[in-house]
């Protein structure tokens, strides 16, 4: 088995706690806090110590199960947790003081809710008679939290903290996984009590659905036994339900064609042949098609993202959809399902696996051959692809297909937000679960670096590749020196093109070439030099500035295990990410690349210059429907 | 406008007021009435929410409602099978020449007068949103002063009670 596959990490049966008996040993809260740590299975915290958390540090220094890894940003500790959870399935762990500390935690709870990442956060409070009066890095966090973690708890009481920790873990992993957040008091941390394990949940409110329910089931493949152009809908859920082995057998079972979205690459392997592509915005002509033409939907832990859909209402306008998902919320939120599941992927999996056997002996065998002539035809018309720049510089989607190819499946790839994220999901090739760690719902720049570090500190025998652009990196490269001191020996390819690449490229498709505050000067300047700044983090800087470099590099960087790397790819400006659905335009306009709309009934040649600023046009007047849209680099 | 009434049992901890109607503003659902109290149930709280359902569909506010790790249960209340009650407290203009008027308002009304000063009543009814609304019409050419109006609190016809089985 890859390092880059663990097995599912052992999940306790809901309500008990794992961990070993001890009955009122006593001890302070602090030291009951590394405990339940310790007792839970925590291996890894990523954190920063300050004012209020100071009494939880002093327990951590001689802990042997625990790890601390001392990052130099919060916002670094929060994505290395949400990494190390998404690279090994276990929780990630992270922790900050009061007030600031804690806010700057923020950004990455909000990432890790919007992709249902199981990450908890322990943060120290100011003492409770303090609390309410604007003390000394006093901060309201589970107030300022409550809209972006799953749950969240403020303790104040010493003798609550090995509960609240086993409360935390068991509401990230369970269920729809997602950030909880543990504020602890400085002064229920010093207090005197006593350690109990394990302590009993008390969570009324709280009882997932993870068993389907049989009629749903076989409804389901009623559907899939009469549907002519089906889709397997695969989203993130069935990573995180540890599915994958399950999704391959009913795909082979039913020759159904998969796709991955962007929080599912490696869901199903890429070489696949039943693989049809990444659908959304910049997804391949292929995928787009196979949903806006599908006439079932089975969709499965995903969630209709407005960038998956485009335009709601002419998306799949003749499918039938089959939704499982273990958030009934989630269910018909955007469209609605013919067929609601809620439940676990995994447990969906295999009870319709067993329903379309029995619906397959009674029925027959569903003939897909016109379907696949139409997918093969459209895969075989609009492949993924990309032009050289014509100033010669080097090609960003060449880097990012080397790097892939050179370190290969067994590698994890970390990416940023923009243009090389969307390359990055695009040109490597996936192929097993959990080597694919982005930020997809929130679009967090800066999430690469800090998410591989922590990707890195779970499975340190894997390749980690840090896929960033030169945007990103600026805003979270400090964890450099991290990796350097803690030895974390990351790699880092900066796309680097000197400018914000995605917004560059919204505003050269419609904002008429107005390059407003996109250019960050680091072609032009060299400001700053990366190689130098890698350096002076204590990683080794590589640079390649021309095709004939790029493998060398990769294969020296893949060849450094005991530094990190950062090679900086000075590479063109102009590329631009396609295929690509213009926000507020249906997915029938997708355009394989500029001007060429495949799908667009009626548009058997090209048409015209004029195409992109019409649909310019028609996503400027739903601009206000659409008013979040701006993509960054 | 089409509008729900849900009761909502919730645990009686610090926040879970702040989880319900940030939860309300963030999805732009939007409420009508809320009003909290404690139950029969140490430990349990339980929230009255008139919801309007023109731009969201009840399911989604339910849904949404339920994800809240201190949401115990929700339970629909409709109209015809259960009671719902809202409190007014009115204060009203009513000097020597109208009183008796406003009086016979009252008492129309089944209302109370629970404060008299030589200008003004005070007035305390109980009732549907219908039931004040109209009492209300009818009270104000005197004058209303000054008006205060608890959220809608509900409970079902028949012996079943909804938080008998909710705490496991």
């Amino acid at each position: 088995m890859p390092a880059a596959a663990p097995s599912r990490p052992e999940q306790p049966p809901a309500g008990t706690v794992p961990g070993p008996r001890v009955d009122g040993e006593p001890m302070t809260g602090a030291q009951a806090l590394v405990r339940s740590l310790e007792s839970i299975g925590c291996d890894t915290v990523f954190g920063i110590p300050g004012g209020a958390i100071l009494p939880a540090y002093d327990p951590l220094l001689d802990s042997e199960k625990v790890r601390h890894v001392l990052v130099r940003h919060e916002q670094g500790a929060g994505h290395a947790a949400t990494g190390y959870a998404q690279a090994t399935g276990k929780v990630g762990v992270c922790m900050a003081t009061s007030g600031p500390g804690a806010t700057n935690l923020i950004t990455p709870l909000a990432d890790a809710h919007m992709d249902s990442v199981p990450i908890v956060a322990i943060t120290g409070q100011v003492a409770r008679p303090l609390i309410g009066t604007d003390a000394f890095q006093e901060a309201d966090i589970t107030g300022i939290t409550m809209p972006v973690t799953k749950h969240n708890m403020l303790v104040t009481d010493a003798a609550e903290i090995p509960r609240a920790i086993a409360e935390a873990f068991h509401l990230a992993s369970t269920g729809r996984p997602g950030p909880v957040l543990v504020d602890i008091s400085k002064d229920a941390l010093q207090a005197r009590t006593t350690f109990t394990w394990p302590p009993e949940l008390k969570l009324p409110g709280y009882r997932p659905t993870t068993r389907p329910h049989g009629k749903q089931i076989r409804e389901a493949a009623k559907l899939i036994a009469a549907a002519r152009r089906p889709v397997l809908y695969v989203g993130g859920g069935v990573l995180k339900a540890e599915a994958t082995a399950e999704l391959m057998e009913i795909a082979e079972l039913t020759d159904i064609p998969v796709v991955t979205t962007l929080m599912a690459r490696g869901a199903f392997p890429d070489s696949h042949r039943q693989h049809v592509g990444m659908p959304g915005m910049h997804g391949s002509v292929s995928a787009v098609g196979a949903m806006q033409r599908s006439d079932l939907l089975i969709t499965l832990g995903a969630r209709f993202d407005d960038r998956v859909t485009g335009q709601l209402s002419t998306f799949a306008p003749d499918a039938k959809i089959v939704h499982a998902d273990i958030d009934p919320a989630e269910i018909s939120k955007n469209r609605r399902a013919d067929v609601p599941i809620v439940g676990d992927c995994k447990e969906v999996l295999v009870e319709l696996i067993d329903a379309v056997r029995t619906e397959r002996d009674t029925q027959g065998v569903v003939d897909l051959t016109a379907w696949w002539a139409t997918l093969d035809g459209w895969r075989e018309t609009f492949p993924l692809g990309y032009d050289w720049p014509d100033d010669g510089s080097l090609s960003p989607q060449y880097v990012i297909e080397r790097i892939g190819e050179i370190a290969g499946p067994d590698a994890l790839y970390a990416a940023g937000v923009g243009q090389h994220q969307m390359w990055a999901a695009q040109f490597v090739k996936y192929e097993k679960p959990r080597t694919w760690l982005n930020s997809g719902g929130l679009g967090t720049m800066g999430y690469a670096v800090p998410a591989a570090m922590g990707a890195k500190t779970g499975l340190p025998d894997a390749v980690v590749w840090a896929i960033d652009g030169d945007g990103c990196f600026q805003m979270t490269n400090q964890e450099l020196a991290t990796c350097a001191i803690e030895g974390i020996p990351i790699k880092v390819a900066v796309i680097n093109n000197g400018n914000l690449g995605m917004v560059r490229q919204w505003q050269t498709l419609f904002y008429g070439q107005r390059y407003s505050s996109t250019d960050l000067g680091t072609h032009k300047h060299r400001i700053p030099d990366f190689k130098l700044l890698a350096e002076a983090m204590g990683c080794v800087g590589l640079r390649a500035e021309s095709k004939d470099e790029v493998d060398r590099v990769i294969k020296q960087a893949m060849e450094i295990n005991d530094q990190p790397v950062v090679i900086d790819f000075t590479v063109g400006a102009d590329a631009q990410v396609w295929p690509m659905v213009a926000a507020g335009t249906g997915n029938d306009e997708v355009m394989a690349a500029r001007g060429i709309r495949p799908l667009f009934e009626g548009d058997e040649l090209a048409p015209g210059v004029d195409e992109v600023a019409a649909v310019t046009e028609r996503a400027q007047e739903d601009s206000a429907q659409y008013a979040s849209d701006e993509d960054e680099d | 406008m089409e509008t729900h009434t849900l009761s909502v049992l919730v645990e009686d901890k610090p926040g879970v007021l702040a989880r319900v109607s940030g939860l309300f503003s963030r999805r732009s659902f939007n409420i009508i009435s809320l009003a909290v109290g404690q139950t029969e149930q140490p430990g349990v709280s339980r929230m009255t929410i008139v919801v309007s359902v023109d731009d969201f569909p009840l399911e989604q506010v339910t849904k949404q409602l339920n994800k809240l790790v201190n949401v115990i249960k929700i339970v629909e209340l409709e109209p015809a099978a259960s009671v719902q009650r809202e409190l007014l407290l009115v204060k009203v203009r009513a000097d020597a020449g109208v009183r008796s008027q406003v009086l016979e308002a009252v008492a129309l009304f089944r209302a109370k007068v629970v404060d008299v000063a030589p200008e003004a009543l005070t007035i305390e009814a109980t009732g549907t949103m219908d039931k004040l609304n109209a009492l209300l019409r009818i009270l104000e050419p005197y004058g209303i002063r000054e008006m205060v109006q608890s959220g809608m609190v509900a409970v079902g016809r028949g012996p079943r009670s909804i938080t008998a089985s909710a705490v496991r």
